[in-house]
């Protein structure tokens, strides 16, 4: 802590940075996802019942069984489901210009995936538009290999 | 298809912490080499550092003294985790001092001292940073090392664990 001292009387202030650099480890499910984004796919899983879940998770969560291993490629478009325009992004945040936030369910898939939508203006944002990723240009295996998705022309 | 084993997923804050009234007066005082603390107009506790009012009374706390910054180490605990942005090295004693003429414990490190010579009832005094160094943060007190006194009898410090 480093306070300023502004006058006599009047409270110190300090600048305070808070993080952790949590790291997480994958799984056998949540691992193909990100290896999969390495190689520009996106993978869900399907269901004992047929939905395709993406991201992938190990266990259903309508039944609480484990998923398994059937993987399936969607995408890479999708269409917006329901979406929010951020004007003023904050530093960490996937686009340092207005974007927005979207619910976007991917070609192939029953779920929907929380992304980020260039689309320049928000007059441009509409549900049911369609969108697709813009990669990274060397992806890493980690969730911002897709730079944001932006819509289809 | 290599499975990605871990990802890093950070968690970050930025914000501006503001002391308030009574922690800028203790934070001043330190600035000056003094610990200030304040005494609770009911039931008589003097608070290091205080925050203003008395959590048992409910109370503000505007009677203002200087407490020594010799004391007693009430409770400690030795730290074996390393972690980043610490100054000192692990194993390193925490330690809960009860300042002489306090009734709070106050957190420090505990340094000039090997870990199995930490004990309840030690007697400690905090080893400041030179004057010209002094500021408005805790920091001023580099850590608390053992001085040559008597253990305090537990019956002293047991109010105040």
């Amino acid at each position: 802590m480093a306070p300023t001292q502004a006058d006599h009387e009047a409270p110190l202030t300090a600048l305070h940075h808070l993080e952790y650099a949590y790291r997480r480890s994958l799984g056998p499910v949540l691992g193909r996802f990100f290896a999969g984004l390495r190689e520009r796919t996106i993978c869900g899983i399907r269901t004992r019942a047929g939905r395709v879940l993406v991201p992938p998770a190990e266990y259903d969560p309508d039944t609480g069984e484990a998923t398994g291993e059937d993987f399936v490629d969607v995408g890479p478009g999708g269409t917006v489901t329901t979406w929010t325009w951020v004007s003023k992004p904050r530093a960490k945040q996937p686009l340092q210009h207005p974007f927005a936030y979207a619910l976007i369910k991917l070609d192939g898939a029953d779920t929907n995936f929380l992304h980020a939508v260039d689309a320049l203006a928000e007059s441009r944002m509409r549900t049911g538009m369609r969108v697709r990723p813009r990669w990274r240009s060397e992806p890493r295996g980690e969730i911002a290999d897709i730079a944001c998705f932006e819509p289809e022309t | 298809m290599e499975l990605v084993k871990s990802i890093t997923t950070p968690v970050v804050l930025d914000y501006e912490y503001v002391t308030g009234r009574a922690q800028s007066r203790f934070l001043r005082g330190i600035a000056q080499g003094r610990i200030l603390g304040q005494r609770c107009v009911e039931c008589r506790r003097v608070y290091v550092p205080s925050r203003g009012a008395c959590a048992r009374c409910g109370v503000r706390t505007e009677e203002e003294l200087q407490v020594s910054d010799k004391g007693t180490v009430t409770t400690f605990c030795i730290v074996r985790v390393p972690s980043e942005n610490l100054s000192f090295k692990p194993p390193y004693v925490c330690a809960a001092v009860l300042l002489d003429g306090a009734d709070i414990p106050f957190m420090h490190v505990l340094q000039e001292c090997a870990l199995e010579d930490v004990r309840m009832g030690m007697r400690v005094q905090a080893v400041w940073v030179p004057k010209e160094q002094l500021g408005p943060t805790m920091s001023s007190i580099r850590y608390f090392k053992p001085i040559a006194e008597p253990d305090a009898e537990y019956d002293s410090f047991k109010e105040h664990l």
